[in-house]
């Protein structure tokens, strides 16, 4: 069984909260005392049926205001595959929220209300995904019960999106005609649209390809922690700490050690406190070197072949995520993955309208959930690559040094 | 890495070494609980052959299953690992704490005051502990590196986003990090990864005899911590635990299933979630736990 980290955007009127609720229920993922809970609070509801929208709402204000405000994580899986949900919200004023929860996601559920179409949060929705490079997307056509299910409905919006998702370059787009609140093409095959021959919400989730997503090429291991026990029997034990998080390491390859560009040998890979002799991308491992070499948190081992980028001037699109605006020359701690350097914003070279994806250019600042492309130096060089070749190593985030808060988060573009 | 639990298990090694390379004195808080027990595993397998860079911390309310204590230092001693147990008792002394009263006299809210006098007395800027997001609604929305200030508080609306595997634990003198590497694992996911892993458990996960009385509609143990009134009915059932935390507010269910397998059957087959079938402290409201945390609850 494998694990599927999807992500679906939208505000309660989309029905996105209708829609997780609706997966989870016809996937039996819901359990009696969730549900108890569940029709205590949906009892004021005339029709007395269960508001599945009240299952994702975390927090006290998020229930007061019935809107989404953070991002919730859920949980649930069939005999075919584990799912991890990052529920985020869909407004502008969350545009942070759902960069956070889209930065970790294989899929994005965008949904379209049947009824308008493609609006600006459809597009707003659509720029994350390509900005932030999800792999899969998935155009769930929501309230198809509201337009007498039609199937002319439907195609319209199809073709209107397909031809929008072409300027932004998204790939792998499936696309579904649903009702959430009544469960056509959730778990089950609506019976109100015959004319529909594709796969329902959950054996699209369970059968998307993901597998062809993991970089098996480009070795790339940030050492997290150096392991030395110190004691008499493992005096000269010393060991690299570090998830792979692409390519892969066999004992004895070539390894060059960034940006210091120091090379050497592994004579050993330790994973789960064993010897392999090959590890992968996604594994956690303790590698060893065959030279004495100073090492530390932050360096990264990396093969021949493939190379990543090594350099400290770097074109980015940043979300700015704090209520202090970023201005050209402002300094911050810039980490990317484990490792941590100081760096300048030197140049906001325009922002993006979020909304009509227009460049505006001349700016000065950049506020909480703008995107804006700048150039950033930093005080030693990253072995980093392109956003677009390697999301696991083209994201880096932005800390401001005397709140030490996560002010922005950076996708490398060249 | 097509195993969801390879793949889980990989992202929480990771996390611990984060701690490891981020903070000057993290602590693994342990309740002898599956969770923490699997927290230990993976600490095993993140940090082994070295020591691991942070010692067990006990927050010991008095009011433990004996089952669970033995386990701990068996388990210590195992591991060679050193293990800090500070006791609810002493806080409740020394600050003149009012004891809660009642039927099910829980010291579980004052673990907090214990908590954070035990960060302060060793100067620990990040405590690790075993919560999933899985477990409660407040806690789906908690970040893996939850930045608490000086009392411990939670505020839900100041969280750091947490973008792709990159972890911030950046703090102020005074502030610390709770650190939950076992964030997307289920209870399920828990318990498949025992059986794979065959991690020893504490016996009292496992179908055994015990005095319980029945009590809205939840099953809890006989034990000097709860107050028995006359209409209480005392019957020798059946039972394991689900969650092992104090027997003042941890309910049993009956049962017959003596193995891991056993109980993975009746997790699949059970209608009811984990907290909700066994937790007297958090039927309280609505937003118990949101409440909880917001005051320096873990």
């Amino acid at each position: 069984m494998d694990l599927l980290r999807f992500i679906t955007a939208g505000s309660v009127d989309d029905g996105k909260s209708t829609l997780i609720g609706r997966l989870l229920y016809d996937s039996k993922n819901i359990l009696t005392d969730q549900l108890e809970a569940l029709e205590k609070q949906s009892r004021n509801k005339e029709d007395g049926s269960i508001d599945l929208a009240l299952l994702t709402d975390g927090l006290r204000a998020e229930r007061e205001q019935g809107i989404t405000i953070d991002v919730a994580y859920k949980y649930f899986s069939t005999p075919k595959r584990k799912f991890i949900i990052a529920d985020a919200p869909g407004h502008t004023q969350y545009t942070r929220n759902l960069v956070t929860g889209a930065s970790n996601a294989q899929l994005m559920i965008i949904l379209v209300d049947a009824r308008n179409g493609i609006v600006e949060q459809t597009r707003r929705h659509s720029l994350i995904a390509s900005m932030l490079n999800i792999p899969h997307v998935l155009v769930a056509i929501n309230k198809m019960d509201l337009v007498e299910y039609s199937q002319d409905v439907y195609n319209n919006i199809v073709i209107e999106y397909a031809g929008f998702a072409r300027t932004l370059g998204l790939k792998n787009i499936a696309y579904l005609p649903i009702s959430a609140l009544n469960g056509d093409n959730i778990v089950d095959q609506s019976v109100n649209m015959p004319w529909f021959e594709g796969s329902t919400l959950l054996e699209t989730l369970e059968t998307t390809s993901i597998a062809s997503d993991i970089n098996l090429t480009h070795a790339r291991m940030f050492v997290q922690y150096v392991i030395r026990p110190q004691s008499e029997e493992l005096h000269d034990y010393r060991g690299y700490a570090g998830k792979i998080i692409s390519g892969t390491y066999r004992t004895g390859d070539e390894i060059t050690i960034l940006p210091a560009g120091i090379s050497s040998r592994l004579s050993r890979i330790e994973r789960n406190q064993q010897d392999v002799e090959e590890a992968v991308a996604g594994q956690s491992v303790i590698m060893h070197l065959e030279d004495d070499i100073d090492i530390s948190r932050g360096d990264v081992f990396v093969k021949k072949d493939h190379p990543p980028l090594l350099g400290q001037e770097l074109e980015v699109l940043l979300c700015w995520m704090d209520s202090k605006p970023l201005r050209a020359g402002n300094k911050y701690l810039l980490q990317h993955n484990s490792r941590r350097v100081k760096s300048v914003v030197r140049e906001i070279e325009f922002k993006l309208d979020v909304n009509s994806l227009e460049k505006q250019e001349g700016i000065e600042k950049a506020d909480l959930n703008d995107i804006v492309r700048a150039k950033i130096r930093t005080a030693s060089p990253l072995a980093y690559d392109l956003y677009k070749d390697l999301r696991a190593n083209g994201g880096l985030i932005l800390i401001d040094e005397t709140s030490n808060v996560t002010v922005g988060a950076c996708m490398i573009q060249e | 890495m097509s195993d969801y639990l390879d793949e889980l298990e990989s992202e929480s090694i990771h996390i611990l070494r984060e701690v490891a390379g981020q903070f000057e004195k993290p602590a693994l808080l342990f309740s002898g609980g599956k969770d923490s027990i699997t927290m230990v595993h993976l600490a095993l397998k993140a940090f082994r052959p070295g020591r691991f860079p942070f010692p067990l911390v006990h927050i010991d309310t008095g009011h433990n299953f004996l089952e669970a204590l033995e386990y701990r230092d068996h388990l210590v001693e195992a591991i060679g690992e050193r293990l800090i147990v500070r006791k609810v008792e002493d806080t409740i002394k020394s600050k003149s704490l009012t004891e809660p009263k009642g039927k099910f006299a829980s010291r579980n809210a004052l673990q907090t005051y214990t908590l954070l006098d035990t960060i302060e007395e060793f100067g620990f800027d990040a405590c690790i502990g075993g919560a999933r997001r899985d477990e409660e609604k407040a806690r789906a929305k908690e970040r893996i590196f939850s930045v608490r200030d000086e009392f411990g508080q939670w505020d839900p609306k100041r969280q750091r986003p947490e973008l792709w595997n990159t972890y911030n634990g950046k703090i102020q003198k005074g502030e610390n990090v709770r650190v939950f590497p076992i964030s997307n694992w289920t209870e399920l996911d828990i318990w498949n990864y025992i059986r794979r892993e065959n991690i020893r458990l504490p016996s009292i996960y496992f179908s055994h005899q015990r005095e319980v009385i029945e009590y809205e509609g939840q099953l809890v143990a006989v034990s000097g911590f709860i107050r028995l009134d006359e209409n209480d009915k005392v019957m020798n059932k059946n039972v394991r635990y689900r969650t092992v935390g104090d027997m003042s507010c941890t309910a049993a269910v009956e049962s017959v299933a003596s193995t891991v397998h056993d109980i993975i059957n009746e997790i699949i087959a059970t209608r009811t979630s984990e907290r909700g079938e066994t937790r007297i402290d958090d039927r309280l409201s609505e937003a118990a736990m949101e409440d909880r945390k917001k005051n320096g609850y873990f």
